[in-house]
């Protein structure tokens, strides 16, 4: 692994990189680290088949899986997993949109920031999740009380780091592109947006991660469909392998929404391999 | 804000008058009266906190608070002590920064040829020396063709070997586009290596006016040079050893 990174044609980085790879042995030691986790799967799959796990508690990890096929097949899984993704979509884009828009307002205009930033900061104090109560009495306990609640918990993260992301633009940068004749429009395109955007990405990292959680909590009141439904309905028949299931599912929804945001994050940001390596 | 105008008059490339500016209760300008010929190198020296860098920035147009009266007939670029480049745009799209026009990849190339870093154009900043960073920084300034240099400390935060080159860099850059410049510094020696005329800023006006009348290759072994030196430290109250 050190070696072929060595040699690999790019002299600024390949040294440094190098260097890097002993401190993370991450790469080298991928089996000592998945280890564990086979283990636990495994110790899990024994336990259920011999009965030590009662199958009401508990199911194996081979009859998840069988079930999550089954389900599959007959089409079920999916109806359901699109409408968890349409409601995590729409509230994450009218959240997230939100957030983007008044942070930008916040961290670019003094006005903006004397009149968006205090509400803002006070309703964050509130857990969103606790709104549910008061939300079902606003908007009811169909469709839009589980897009609010998604629009809600990605709205914070991406807001604040939104605001971050502009305030710590380095204002050196900002009065060298002003020497060099960009006006206020051209800046926020080449300096302020491009500055941002490290912030933005995290932000939206966070917000997704919030954004399925406010899903789970609002898909289990009153949902007709969904991810939460199909786990609340199997509940009530003690389908209890559907329930992990879900909970399956609910965990993949999360860890490849990350992964394809850090996929984006490392093509959009490839200037920033450069400053790590130096 | 001071009034800046463009006139087409002949006469001083750039002039300023009475220009003031106060950071609060202290007056750090207290009205500098300043004249740049076309082509001329003027050293602008003083003390720290004696409000060069301030000056700078007013000439520059980045003060939106100051007073008085400033005509610049032509460009004026800026070069700052820190290199200042996008850290998310590669070299040459840095140096093309707010430029336009069909012929802009070609002025590009040939402003890094000339500060010797044609070859790293596809380069991030971040994985330039200090030194490269400033030179790719001049070439930002030079590509945009400026009749007056701004340069507030260029070479103050390199290591006295790439100083030595920048010095001698600028020298050439100057003598081959004719264009003025403005150098603040806090290096006596700088100054009279590459200024035609010195200015002293103390208490917030030009307190002093010198000509360098060095010639045009110098030496800091030549006495002439030793003896403005000298003079010069003494009125920047630095005592002899």
């Amino acid at each position: 692994m050190t070696r072929a990174t060595a040699v690999r044609p790019a002299p600024v980085t390949a040294p440094a990189t190098a260097a890097g790879t002993p401190g993370r042995p991450g790469r080298r030691l991928a089996w000592r680290r998945s280890t564990t986790p086979l283990l636990l799967v495994l110790g899990w799959e024994l336990a259920a088949r011999s009965g030590l796990l009662a199958a009401e508690k508990l199911p194996a990890p081979s009859t998840v899986l069988a079930t999550g096929w089954r389900l599959t097949r007959d089409g079920t899984l999916l109806t359901h997993l699109l409408d968890s993704l349409t409601r995590a979509g729409v509230g994450l884009l009218i959240g997230g949109g939100l957030a983007v828009l008044l942070g930008a307002l916040a961290g670019l205009l003094r006005i903006g920031d004397d009149l968006v930033d205090p509400p803002v900061q006070m309703a964050r104090m509130l857990p969103h999740l606790g709104l549910v109560p008061l939300l079902i009495i606003w908007v009811g306990i169909g469709e839009s009380l589980k897009i609010s609640l998604v629009a809600l918990g990605a709205f914070f993260p991406l807001y604040f780091n939104t605001y971050a992301g502009i305030r710590d633009i380095d204002e050196r940068l900002v009065e060298a592109a002003r020497t060099c004749g960009l006006g206020a429009l051209a800046r926020l395109r080449h300096v302020v947006l491009p500055g941002a955007l490290p912030a933005l990405f995290l932000g939206l990292r966070l917000a997704i991660g919030a954004a399925w959680l406010s899903l789970v909590v609002g898909e289990q009141v009153n949902a007709q469909t969904g991810i939460g439904f199909l786990m609340m309905e199997a509940r009530e028949f003690s389908q209890t392998d559907v329930v992990v299931l879900g909970l399956l599912v609910y965990a993949l929804l999360g860890l490849l929404s990350d992964v394809a945001i850090r996929i984006v994050e490392r093509r959009t940001l490839t200037w920033r391999r450069g400053l790590r390596a130096s | 804000m001071a009034s800046r105008t463009s006139g087409q008059l002949n006469g001083p490339l750039l002039t300023a008058t009475g220009v003031r500016r106060r950071f609060g209760a202290t007056t750090v300008l207290t009205g500098v009266d300043l004249r740049i010929a076309p082509g001329e190198v003027v050293a602008l020296l003083g003390g720290s906190g004696s409000g060069k860098s301030t000056l700078l920035r007013v000439l520059a147009g980045l003060d939106d608070e100051a007073t008085g009266e400033i005509t610049l007939r032509g460009r004026a670029a800026v070069v700052f002590q820190e290199h200042r480049l996008l850290p998310w745009k590669r070299v040459a799209d840095n140096v093309a920064l707010g430029l336009s026009g069909p012929d802009m990849a070609e002025r590009v190339a040939r402003a890094l040829a000339e500060v010797g870093l044609a070859e790293r154009h596809r380069a991030w900043p971040a994985e330039l020396s200090g030194g490269q960073a400033q030179r790719v920084a001049v070439a930002r300034a030079l590509v945009r063709e400026p009749d007056l240099l701004l340069l507030d400390e260029p070479f103050g935060a390199l290591d006295a070997l790439t100083r030595l080159r920048m010095q001698g860099l600028l020298r050439r850059l100057r003598a081959e586009h004719g264009f003025a410049a403005l150098l603040v510094t806090h290096d006596v020696e700088e100054a009279l290596l590459l200024a035609d005329r010195l200015l002293v800023l103390e208490a917030g006006v030009i307190a002093e006016e010198l000509p360098v009348d060095l010639g045009p290759t110098r030496s800091p072994d030549d006495p002439a040079f030793g003896a403005l030196r000298r003079r010069l430290l003494d009125r920047l109250g630095v005592p002899a050893l």
